[in-house]
């Protein structure tokens, strides 16, 4: 799960990382009291959406005065940005964060995360911050520090030390990295997060470090034990049928194809968004309906399909081990009696009652067209999406 | 063989829960001598003949389990595994799905130097097909053979299976090891279970995207390997970023991609399946090209 930057700003002052003064806004005239309550300049106000490349996209802005921010937030406020991860759709911005402004002198990289294959939490950072990480550790990997903390005795203060020594770091702002990695490690457990980054970690002209940016991720499946954190989440940020798959535990990820896919096992599933691109169609979306589905959760999953206005077909690929085939069947057939079914609907059920699942399709008067094999199933779904 | 075989006695943990008692049931049928289960505070109840232990320990004590199966919910697994971990039972196969990364962080570090052996979690389990089952795998799609099969995906590991015995090749066993991206046993485990297995001639390995097990494994192939491997790698066409179901099939950071594991697994020799529906095919090109296609054919 994500959050906004200034939710994991108070997350991080609660865990004694330094961060500028801010309030957030959502509207310009809130911007401009923001402005006022701050009371220095200048102030960066930034867009609030749950991407990175805000600054490029145009969604970050220095402002020298009251007018210049409300102006700023006027515009960014109700407007779409567009940044590398948003992808064409782009987000639209409900809420801006207005901070104070700090005179910068160098700018670092710092963030945690699980290294799985140590099964440790790791520190990563780095003396140029500021950019895009993923491009300085593909052109410079060598400029990126790692370092693993023990897990059995959690981190240590020599853990900090050791790194802010790696970064150049000395005196006073050795002290403060230091307890900054502190507090980000503790902020890692407690929350059970999955990213903790601040990019940039500022130098200021003054000699000291500040946390001018603020991402935090959580592990989804702990956010049962979590529900301080849970309450932080924006749907404004999410995709409307990932909400509705969320509430029946599907998983569900939009694309932005034609052939819907309602699959068992997320293995399987990602294997069927193959399968039809092999065969040249493009998937609508990634569904896996999970083990123990009943007819209550194969019908919302239908539900959400039929709810995509780019499906042109449906392609459902059981392979039934836990699943029980007839299961699948019931839950189409109540799908179909619910609603009205516009578009072609290829089957393929194999594995545990499967034959039992035939005989119900068979049985219920719906036009569905059977398959056989995977790929049959596929290559079907993939010629009635191009002819519909 | 590898792994579990008649002689293995198990006992499940969480026994009374629907999912326990469902499988237990399922295992039963398949033949799998479960000889106990454990759900605290249930000790002296029998669930299908079986009977129930409140600990771990108890249950090994009386009855000499080697092998655990958990259906514990996901609160309460990585405990589940640490019980069994400290009851030094050898094989725990751990079935749960959603268990948070960092209990299983704690798990993993744990059990470094203990005598158990980890499978999953968030795996199918396991099958020597004709000898026993542990785990959630259908068991009718199987036939005894020489083929291994190890995945990350459940029903993956069903489809190629299914493929495998439609064109006549039987399995000596399947391992699921799970997609979460923590877990007990990898790839590079179960493959030099199977170099070393007599029994087992050629060896299917399906992957996803995500991590860095595939890679590591086709390193290893290319240093060890004496017999052939196929493999599939799930995640073409999945889009960067976004989890795809398994907590392990993410591609950040550039790193994880499709491509970036078939060339890998292509360098050290591997064939790779091009497409899902061709698991069985390549691997029966594999077995051709080594001469050992008649010898992997069921009778």
């Amino acid at each position: 799960m994500k959050i906004h930057e200034y939710q994991a700003r108070d997350l991080f002052c609660q865990y004694g990382i330094p961060c500028p003064a801010g309030i957030v806004a959502q509207t310009a005239e809130e911007a401009k009291e923001a402005f006022a309550k701050i009371g220095t300049t200048p102030v960066v106000v930034k867009a609030q959406i749950h991407s990175g490349g805000r600054g490029k996209a145009g969604g970050v802005k220095l402002c020298q005065s009251a007018d210049e921010v409300y102006d700023f937030a006027k515009n960014l406020i109700g407007s779409r940005l567009y940044t590398h991860q948003t992808g064409p759709e782009g987000r639209e911005v409900q809420k801006v964060f207005v901070a104070e402004g700090t005179h910068i002198a160098k700018e670092y990289y710092f963030s945690m995360t699980v290294d799985s294959a140590n099964a440790a939490v790791v520190m990563i950072a780095s003396a140029e911050g500021g950019t895009e990480i993923e491009e300085l550790s593909k052109n410079h990997p060598e400029k990126i520090l790692q370092q693993r903390i023990n897990p059995v005795i959690g981190y240590k203060d020599y853990d900090g030390w050791e790194m802010a020594q790696k970064l150049g770091l000395t005196g006073d702002k050795a002290k403060i990295f230091v307890k900054i990695a502190r507090g980000m490690y503790r902020l890692f457990l407690e929350k059970d997060c999955s990213l903790v980054e601040i990019n940039p970690l500022v130098e200021t002209a003054e000699g000291t470090l500040i946390a001018v940016d603020a991402k935090v991720n959580f592990d989804d499946n702990a956010l049962f034990r979590h529900p301080d954190i849970v309450a932080l989440r924006d749907f404004n940020e999410e995709d409307p049928k990932e909400i509705q798959a969320s509430k029946y535990d599907l998983n569900y990820v939009s694309l932005d194809g034609s052939v819907g896919c309602m699959v068992n096992g997320a293995g399987l599933a990602m294997a069927t968004m193959d399968i039809i691109k092999s065969f040249g169609g493009s998937p609508a979306n990634f569904l896996d309906v999970g083990g123990s589905a009943t007819t209550e959760r194969v019908t919302a999953a239908f539900e959400i399909l039929l709810s995509d206005q780019n499906v042109k077909a449906i392609l459902v690929n059981i392979f039934g081990g836990i699943m029980k085939c007839d299961v699948i069947a019931q839950g189409i057939v109540e799908a179909a009696k619910a609603m009205e079914i516009k578009v072609p609907v290829v089957v393929r059920l194999d594995g545990t009652n499967a034959d039992a699942g035939r005989e119900i399709l068979g049985n219920s008067g719906l036009s569905l067209v059977p398959a056989e094999t995977f790929a049959e199933a596929a290559k079907k779904a993939v010629e009635l999406a191009a002819q519909n | 063989m590898i792994l579990v075989n008649k002689d293995t006695k198990v006992i499940v943990q969480g026994i009374t829960g629907s999912q326990g008692k469902f499988h237990t049931e399922q295992m039963l049928a398949y033949g799998t001598n479960i000889v106990g289960g454990t759900s605290p505070g249930k000790g002296g109840m029998e669930v299908l003949g079986v009977p129930v232990f409140n600990t771990v320990k108890e249950a090994k004590e009386k009855t000499g389990a080697n092998c655990s199966i958990i259906y514990i919910p996901p609160a309460f697994a990585a405990d589940g595994i640490l019980e069994a971990v400290d009851a030094e039972i050898e094989l725990v196969v751990c079935i749960t799905e959603g268990i948070p990364v960092l209990d299983m962080m704690r798990v993993k570090n744990y059990m470094e130097g203990k005598k158990t052996r980890l499978i999953g979690p968030n795996c199918p389990g396991l099958i020597s097909p004709g000898a026993c089952k542990v785990g959630i795998l259908p068991g009718f799609i199987h036939v005894p053979g020489h083929v291994g099969v190890m995945s990350r995906s459940g029903t993956l590991t069903y489809e190629a299976v299914h493929q495998l015995t439609h064109l006549g090749i039987g399995q000596s066993s399947a391992v699921g090891i799970g997609g979460d991206p923590i877990r007990g046993t990898g790839f590079i485990d179960v493959l030099k279970m199977f170099n070393e297995d007599p029994e087992t001639y050629a060896v299917v390995m399906i992957g996803e995207i995500g991590g860095s097990g595939e890679e590591e494994a086709a390193e290893w192939i290319q240093q060890n390997m004496k017999k052939p491997v196929v493999a599939f790698i799930g995640g073409k066409t999945a889009p960067k970023g976004k989890r795809m179901g398994h907590a392990g099939a993410i591609i950040s950071g550039g790193k994880g991609t499709q491509a970036g594991k078939v060339a890998a697994l292509e360098k050290a020799g591997v064939l790779v399946a091009p497409t899902p529906d061709k698991i069985g095919e390549t691997l029966v090109t594999a077995i051709k090209k080594a001469g050992i296609y008649e010898k992997c054919l069921v009778k």
